[in-house]
């Protein structure tokens, strides 16, 4: 028998590792797309939540959060390609030009 | 038999969500990331949300993969992406680790409950999920919904402003 619990755990799981992405990794695509793997591991919280509580919130909170990431990815993939076209790299260690 | 499965696509979502956070080319971590998409739209057929799973496929593994692989080959990343860091991997394996522990001390420890509503596995199954979706999003949600919208156009506009050479 599958419980919430089950859902949830994996959920967490892949929430710690795209948090390890993040904080570990320079290239700064890749940071992207451990924070689309955090928000995904959200989206599976919500909907396991919805299905168990017999809910509908929980899905359209997903349908939403889909709109933003979508509109985030637009507009974070042109600012590194402007970063890029600038500074050549888009190591985040070379993203320095506001520093003090 | 249902559990066997759960366990298999769990086991593939997490191998998967390595391949993301350790590969050392971009392209790889994309294709990894996109084989997570994948096996969550599995869960989301598994918990009754066939609509979900649908929309997910096609929004995240088709429009936002999509456009992330774009980006990847058209900057055409060499070795500059390539070099490793080796600072910090300790504390941030700390920090993802305190993550884990504190999900798996609350599930542990609380037991999920709430009010609960009147849609049922039998009422998604008799009704359609899309009309479920529909009649909520259309009624209770529909201010939201055109907030939406405008993020969109706003997205839209700002990514032509910033891509493009001189505005």
């Amino acid at each position: 028998m599958i419980t919430v619990y089950h859902y949830m755990g994996v959920a967490g799981i892949l929430f710690a590792m795209g948090t390890y992405g993040v904080l570990t990794r320079r290239n700064a695509i890749v940071i992207f797309m451990c924070i689309e793997l955090m928000l995904n591991s959200v989206n599976l919280t919500f909907i396991s939540l919805s299905t168990h509580l017999q809910n509908m919130d929980g899905q359209i909170f997903v349908f939403f959060i889909m709109a933003v990431a979508a509109a985030e990815a637009a507009v974070g993939l042109a600012l590194m390609i402007t970063f890029y076209r600038n500074r050549e790299s888009i190591d985040v260690d070379d993203m320095n030009m506001l520093k003090w | 038999m249902e559990i066997i499965f759960f366990y298999l696509v769990a086991f593939v979502v997490v191998v998967s969500g390595f391949l993301v956070i350790l590969c050392k080319s971009p392209i790889n971590s994309a294709l990894g990331l996109v084989n997570t998409f994948f096996c969550l739209a599995i869960f989301y057929v598994m918990l009754h949300a066939p609509f979900m799973a649908a929309i997910q496929i096609m929004v995240y593994a088709g429009a936002i993969m999509v456009l992330i692989l774009f980006v990847i080959m058209l900057l055409n990343l060499g070795t500059a992406a390539r070099k490793r860091y080796t600072q910090g991997i300790v504390w941030s394996a700390i920090a993802s680790l305190m993550v884990l522990v504190n999900v798996v001390f609350f599930l542990k420890r609380g037991r999920v409950t709430g009010a609960e509503g009147d849609v049922t596995a039998f009422m998604v199954e008799s009704v359609g999920h899309t009309e479920l979706i529909g009649r909520t999003m259309f009624t209770e949600f529909i201010l939201p919904f055109e907030i939406a919208s405008i993020l969109l156009l706003v997205a839209i506009v700002g990514a032509v402003v910033l891509a493009k050479k001189e505005v």
